[in-house]
């Protein structure tokens, strides 16, 4: 009985993120506000019917009412960030809040099936995240400062990066975090977005000669020091959002193939200067030559994919915990394996539409500031997303980045909370002058 | 004039941005495709490996289905106990223990590894399955159907009879198994009972071993074939010409090489030599082809490389090159020396001239059919690659003709139907017998099965092997009448 209630939700749970994502893309084409409003509420269903369904199965297979608790707080948790935050903020965009809740509630419904005590850990960082950058939106609207202050941005980042360079905790070879007081601390996430502001602002000043070679030199600090410290993912991150920034602020074609021609002249020299890029590249071109050792990771990956199949293993039906840090950079196999592929097919389209959706807000604020924030933003997330997507299925070589608001880990969530509230801040502070030009008008 | 040139500039940066939007968009598309591609079509390859734990999860649900040769005679079987426990059953005991394997504590081999998922997998229909669900009991697993035929499998198999050894039999133009027998073996029944026994380090049977796909053997003069060809490659408008006086041993300085039992074969052309397999003769040509080229065409035929076989099997070595001193050119040529081949790879030889040059890949699957008799899955023919030319196939099928009509392949003489073939006697210690060995297929001009028969310490290919193989060669035609 057990089992067939496990399949049934399984199907249902497929079914409504399907519908779920489907309504995602709809959006775009709707103009009016009714009925995107009415989209929108579709939406906030289908995710209150997946948590419901998924917190059944938990149910059922730990029988614990723990579990039940969990669940239940997730639905209060989710109820009140929907409320206050359409409370605050009228003009907020539902879409990007309820994509938001959907990549939460899929990692929590993961993580409590991986590790209990993680999953609760990362809700609390999650409830105090999502009320403190309730604040952001409120702050962009009010200061203006914000876009004079590039060597603030700049001299944080740097400094940030160069303490944990120096002093970080090595994890998989690579330096990637900061002890404080019992925390683990991953900096380079949150300079990540210092470094859009310091390059938003930098542009903003000036896209003349000398000042594109001045960013240009503190960008490259920027990704040398992430490659001492050997976190080539997020160097890699830091530099194609720089890449694309530039282009965007200049418009120059030139620039954008010279960037590329560097790039891909420092991942040659990178591939002969490591030992720990070779290990991965081969690890993606054959990781089936050594199964046991190298290879381990991702294979496990695909063996969890592979057997999970369209439909999925179901809840606490497969093996995720073979895979190595699986509720982090590997969340998705796990994903995939449990709750079947095309529920994962459905997260990298929620992804893709965050993405179109920052893109879209890019396109429609006229400052160049607000532009380049909300461009940086998108492609730093994008980014991310397809370096750990594109690494789990074997697509590109591993990287070891999370995924956004799935994974586990407290740094991640909270940038990821400052990002999605800085956009949110950029559309609310459109849609505030929309309105108030059209009451002049009227 | 200001204010337009910054909605210029907005208008193109928000075109750029849309580009690239774009882009990336197209780059996550490619993405998603992979991934379903993976899902739809690489996957199943892939988590059939045993180091896949998931796998062995699914007998939970699923009684795992049951494993049955061409004419669908059940070789194995899940049957479940009055005490609701299950136990897997090989009705042929020892038959199939290399080929079909065996599934329990220790692991498992053969194909209840390699069908471990399909086995695993149930297709009955979806009311069944809720009915079960509701019930409490298991789903049947999909059956697998083979390609190995009964009939020549306890041919082989009785024919081999107390030699150890192994007789593997494949359709040449499809790769379809059709006998796997590797001898001694063991009651696939009694695998957890004995396993202590089987491991030990006091058994020198080595019963575990697939002697077909692992076990390593000098070619003997199985290996002519390739020192033919190489030498009618270097000489392609002289090699008629070729003679040789045979005394039955050949003097090259100090080195002397004898033929078998030294049996003088009088004066030889190179069809004559080869059909007799006369070493003097070629021991002469070892020493006058190059031996890098030599090297190469080994190499082509697939020595010191992977072999097309899902089955664990050890690769075949061939060491000799531009360095090599006169003995190793001497006994190299007559597969002698440092050369080792397994009984499969030379299967594979004589599979890949019988069949115009190309090599199919060989397989044990036929299809996959749920508990209901519906086929899931079907399995269809795949070349791996060619070996050869068409012109040296044909060259070689000319010459293994002969070696049935005048030379060693005496045994099949009478025969309904014709041979083509090679034997071979391989020395491995001084004072023991012979390792014998026959490849071959019939009929030659029409070639429907391809054989490799090696029987340790036997004596000569062509008074142990070659009877072996006609043995088997008889059943299959007899059967198809």
């Amino acid at each position: 009985m057990v089992n067939l209630i496990t399949t049934l939700s399984q199907y249902l749970i497929i079914l409504l993120i399907a519908i779920y994502t489907c309504y995602n893309f709809r959006f775009f084409a709707m103009t009016d506000e009714y009925s995107r409003r009415r989209v929108c509420r579709f939406q906030t269903v289908s995710m209150y019917l997946i948590l419901i369904l998924a917190g059944v199965v938990s149910y059922l297979w730990t029988e614990s009412q723990t579990m039940l608790v969990f669940f239940g707080a997730q639905a209060l948790f989710f109820t009140l960030y929907l409320v206050f935050y359409t409370l605050f903020y009228r003009n907020a965009s539902r879409l990007l809040l309820n994509n938001t809740c959907m990549l939460l509630c899929t990692g929590f419904i993961m993580l409590s099936r991986l590790s209990f005590e993680r999953a609760v850990r990362q809700f609390a960082i999650v409830c105090v995240a999502a009320f403190l950058t309730m604040i952001i939106p409120y702050i962009i609207d009010r200061t203006w400062q914000l876009s004079k202050i590039p060597w603030v941005y700049g001299g944080i980042g740097l400094l940030l990066l160069v303490i944990v360079c120096v002093m970080g905790n090595s994890s998989f070879g690579a330096q990637l975090s900061i002890s404080i007081g019992g925390f683990a601390f991953q900096p380079s996430e949150f300079v990540k977005l210092s470094f859009v502001f310091f390059v938003a602002t930098m542009f903003y000043r000036s896209v003349d000669f000398k000042n594109i070679v001045i960013t240009t030199g503190a960008a490259a600090a920027h990704v040398l020091i992430l490659v001492l410290s050997k976190d080539l993912g997020s160097a890699l991150i830091f530099f194609i959002t720089y890449l694309l920034m530039l282009f965007i602020a200049t418009g120059s074609w030139l620039y954008l193939g010279a960037g590329m021609g560097c790039g891909t002249a420092a991942a040659v020299i990178a591939y002969s200067l490591f030992s720990h890029v070779r290990v991965r590249v081969e690890a993606w071109m054959d990781p089936w030559a050594d199964i046991a050792g190298k290879g381990y990771q991702i294979t496990q990956s695909l063996f969890a994919i592979g057997t999970g199949g369209w439909f999925g293993m179901g809840l606490y039906q497969g093996m995720p915990s073979k895979i190595p840090v699986v509720e982090k950079d590997f969340i998705f196999a796990a994903i995939s394996e449990e709750m079947g592929g095309i529920y994962a097919l459905c997260i990298i389209l929620i992804c893709l539409g965050c993405f179109m959706q920052f893109m879209l807000i890019a396109t429609r604020m006229q400052a160049l500031f607000y532009r380049l924030i909300a461009f940086g933003f998108g492609i730093v997330y994008v980014v991310q997303v397809f370096l750990t997507i594109g690494g789990v299925i074997k697509f590109i070589p591993s990287t070891g980045v999370t995924l956004p608001f799935v994974s586990y880990g407290g740094s991640s969530i909270l940038s990821t909370f400052i990002l999605f509230g800085v956009i949110q801040g950029l559309y609310i502070l459109k849609r505030n002058e929309e309105e108030e030009e059209n009451e002049k008008a009227q | 004039m200001k204010k337009r040139s910054e909605t210029d500039s907005r208008a193109r940066s928000n075109r750029n941005i849309l580009r690239l939007t774009y882009g990336i968009a197209g780059i996550f598309l490619l993405m998603a495709v992979y991934f379903g591609w993976f899902i739809q079509f690489r996957s199943e390859n892939v988590i059939g490996s045993s180091y896949n734990a998931r796998l062995d999860q699914f007998s939970d649900r699923i009684v795992r289905g049951s494993i049955l040769s061409s004419d669908r005679t059940v070789l194995a079987e899940t049957i479940r106990n009055s005490d609701g426990t299950e136990t897997r059953h090989y009705p042929y005991d020892y038959l199939f223990v290399h080929s079909v394997g065996y599934s329990g504590k220790n692991g498992k081999t053969g194909l209840e590894s390699l069908a471990n998922f399909y086995l695993l997998s149930s297709h009955v229909n979806l009311l069944e399955k809720v009915v079960n669900e509701l019930r409490g009991e298991k789903n049947l697993g999909d059956n697998v159907i083979t390609t190995l035929n009964l009939n020549l499998q306890k041919t082989a198999s009785d024919a081999l009879a107390s030699y150890r050894g192994a007789v593997i039999a494949m359709e040449p133009d499809t790769g379809k198994i059709l006998a796997m027998v590797s001898q001694p073996n063991f009651n696939a029944n009694l695998v957890d009972e004995k396993w202590e026994e089987l491991i030990s380090p006091d058994n020198t049977k080595a019963q575990l071993v697939n002697r077909a796909t692992q076990g390593l053997y000098p070619p003997g003069s199985t290996f002519k074939i390739l020192t033919v060809l190489e030498y009618m490659k270097e000489n392609p408008q002289t090699w008629q010409d070729f003679t040789f006086d045979c005394t039955g041993t050949y003097q090259s300085g100090d080195y002397t090489i004898r033929c078998y039992h030294g049996e003088a074969h009088g004066s030889q052309n190179l069809i004559q030599a080869f059909a007799n397999s006369c070493n003097g003769a070629f021991a002469r040509i070892g020493l006058e082809i190059d031996p890098d080229r030599f090297h190469s065409l080994a190499e082509q035929f697939l020595f010191n490389s992977p072999l097309p076989c899902s089955l664990p099997y050890n690769q075949s070595s061939f060491t000799m090159d531009g360095t090599a001193d006169d003995w190793e050119k001497l006994q190299t040529s007559i597969g002698q020396g440092k050369t080792q081949i397994t009984p499969f790879h030379n299967l594979l030889i004589a599979a890949a001239i019988a069949n115009g040059g190309t090599l199919m890949k060989p397989y044990m699957i036929d299809h996959v059919e749920n508990a209901g008799g519906q086929t899931v899955k079907k399995f269809i023919p795949s070349a791996y690659g060619s070996l050869m030319q068409a012109s040296d196939s044909q060259f070689l099928a000319e010459m293994m003709k002969q070696v049935v009509e005048i030379g060693t392949g005496s045994a099949f003489r009478g025969a309904s139907y014709t041979v083509a073939g090679k034997t071979g006697s391989a020395e491995f210690e001084t004072g023991k017998e012979t390792h014998s060995w026959f490849i071959g297929y019939a009929p030659a001009d029409d070639p429907q099965i391809v054989i490799s028969v090696l029987a340790e310490e036997a004596g000569s290919g062509g008074q142990v092997a070659a009877p072996i193989a006609r043995a088997v060669f008889d059943a299959y035609f007899s059967g198809q009448n």
